[in-house]
């Protein structure tokens, strides 16, 4: 196709306001995530907890999550991998977009100072805390199929139809669980693009906490990813701990880790504000 | 490009414009036929099961399934439920993604600034395709990006990049179900996926001659 002249200088303008935002994306960043959170470190305070429960392998958890509290999940076994979705409380069509997360990030790695976005440019969870920096955003969670090809025949709780079973309880169905992210899943990519599992990235006792950042509709499943190498399905129990999160400081990292995150914050902003004015 | 057969039966030959959506039904056992006529658009694609289109495309078990970030020929086009939609058959690209989604007017506020919110978008292309067949903004899950170029690299930095598709290139895929094809011509200027210049596609559909 022949572009005009004006054309032309209309697609180098938009080229030269692409390779700032990716030079702001990619540059700024990076350098200003923190290093993983210590095994030992964190500490909550007993009167900050609301509620604890330990999920079996292969079971899963629904809660919902006020704004401004958060949910530790431990990996209790140091074989878990746990998936989750999320939700608006308030209006469930909006959810966890892992697509969104990844790209508008410009990472599809999340550790602490990482965001969870969902599909209406909101910021639904911070991730406040995180022992591992290995998990999943790529690859999902397991299915009936999936774990009939791992373990052969036999009754295996997989994490699609947990979340079918989550959604029905939240009085949702299947159509609204949507793609996942995986904690504690060591999913890389090499060079060719080719995924590879990475064990020696999960440890016992590595810990993740979310705190949500709107009124959040939570579903938690703990069963094997199916890209886990092990032959035997035995999936350890998780540790879940539903806590009161700090006052947000106005320098609060997850809100000022990146232009991006900042920009997610401030639609929060707006649409709480809106919410606010309705009540 | 390779010439479709001469014995085959063109069920739709049909050209989408730059920016707008699109959709049609593709039975079991016919090809579907994507051309970036120029070069360099970026393509999004949804596929629902036409007979229950609570099963759909699913990004990240086609993703498992293939054992790489990237689709190609060979690929096995995934459902929520496990089953094979499409089977990718040709590929004269070699580049498309299922990772990064489509744009929205929300999601590009973030990425782009608030300036960017009142500007055409995939998503808003998908919800008017959509709602024709009854779906809504719930039903629209993440999606495939045909001609789009988004690397990974092992330390997961992420970033869409210029496509490399020429004029000409093309994808196929025979459907292994009845499904419901949703496209959106991408209109994205903020980012290279269409080197920042949407422009028209090809969308052919045809069942394989008897010979």
């Amino acid at each position: 196709m022949i572009l005009t002249e004006q054309e032309k200088a209309e697609v180098e303008a938009n080229r030269r306001r692409y390779e700032q935002h990716k030079a702001l994306g990619q540059q700024q960043a990076p350098k200003a995530l923190p290093p993983p959170t210590p095994r030992d470190g964190a500490p909550i305070a007993a009167d900050a907890i609301i509620h604890r429960e330990t999920v079996p392998g292969g079971w899963y958890y629904v809660t919902k999550l006020g704004r401004g509290e958060a949910v530790r999940i431990i990996n209790t076994s140091g074989t878990s991998c746990v998936s989750i979705q999320a939700w608006n409380a308030l209006d469930p069509s909006e959810r966890l977009n892992h697509a969104d997360t990844i790209k508008v990030q410009w990472a599809a790695s999340l550790r602490k100072g990482r965001v969870i976005l969902s599909d209406m440019g909101r910021a639904l969870l911070s991730i406040i805390e995180d022992t591992s920096g290995a998990h999943d955003t790529m690859v999902g969670g397991s299915n009936a199929a999936t774990n009939a090809a791992r373990y052969g025949a036999g009754n295996f709780r997989n994490t699609r139809d947990n979340f079918v079973l989550a959604a029905g309880k939240l009085g949702l169905d299947r159509r609204d669980v949507h793609p996942s992210i995986a904690f504690f899943a060591p999913v890389a990519v090499d060079s060719q693009g080719r995924f590879e599992w990475h064990g020696e990235r999960r440890h016992q006792g590595d810990f993740v906490d979310l705190r949500a950042e709107l009124d959040l509709l939570i579903a938690v499943s703990n069963c094997p990813h199916p890209l886990d190498p092990s032959p035997s399905y035995a999936p350890g129990d998780i540790d879940l701990i539903r806590y009161q999160a700090s006052q947000l400081a106005a320098d609060d990292l997850c809100r000022t880790v990146s232009l991006e995150a900042k920009r997610a914050f401030e639609n929060n902003a707006f649409y709480l504000a809106g919410a606010a004015g309705r009540a | 490009m390779t010439a479709i057969p001469a014995s085959a039966r063109i069920v739709l030959d049909t050209v989408i414009p730059a920016r707008v959506p699109w959709s049609a039904i593709i039975r079991k056992g016919q090809t579907l036929r994507i051309v970036d006529s120029h070069g360099q658009q970026a393509v999004d694609t949804l596929f629902y099961a036409a007979s229950d289109f609570g099963e759909r495309y699913s990004g990240q078990d086609t993703l498992r399934a293939q054992g790489s970030a990237y689709v190609t020929t060979g690929t096995r086009i995934m459902s929520t439920e496990g089953r094979t939609m499409l089977r990718m058959v040709a590929d004269s690209c070699g580049l498309h993604d299922t990772s990064a989604g489509a744009c929205s007017c929300e999601s590009n506020t973030v990425r782009f600034g608030h300036q960017t919110k009142y500007l055409h978008a995939c998503r808003e292309n998908f919800v008017l395709e959509a709602a024709k067949h009854g779906l809504s903004k719930r039903d629209i899950v993440p999606n495939l990006n045909f001609f789009m170029n988004v690397p990974l690299d092992p330390d997961g930095n992420f970033t869409v990049v210029d496509g490399v598709s020429k004029p000409g290139d093309y994808v196929e895929m025979i459907a292994e179900m009845d499904v419901l094809c949703l496209i959106s011509n991408c209109p994205q200027v903020n980012n290279p996926c269409n080197g920042f210049f949407p422009t028209p596609i090809q969308v052919v559909i045809y069942e394989a001659g008897e010979d």
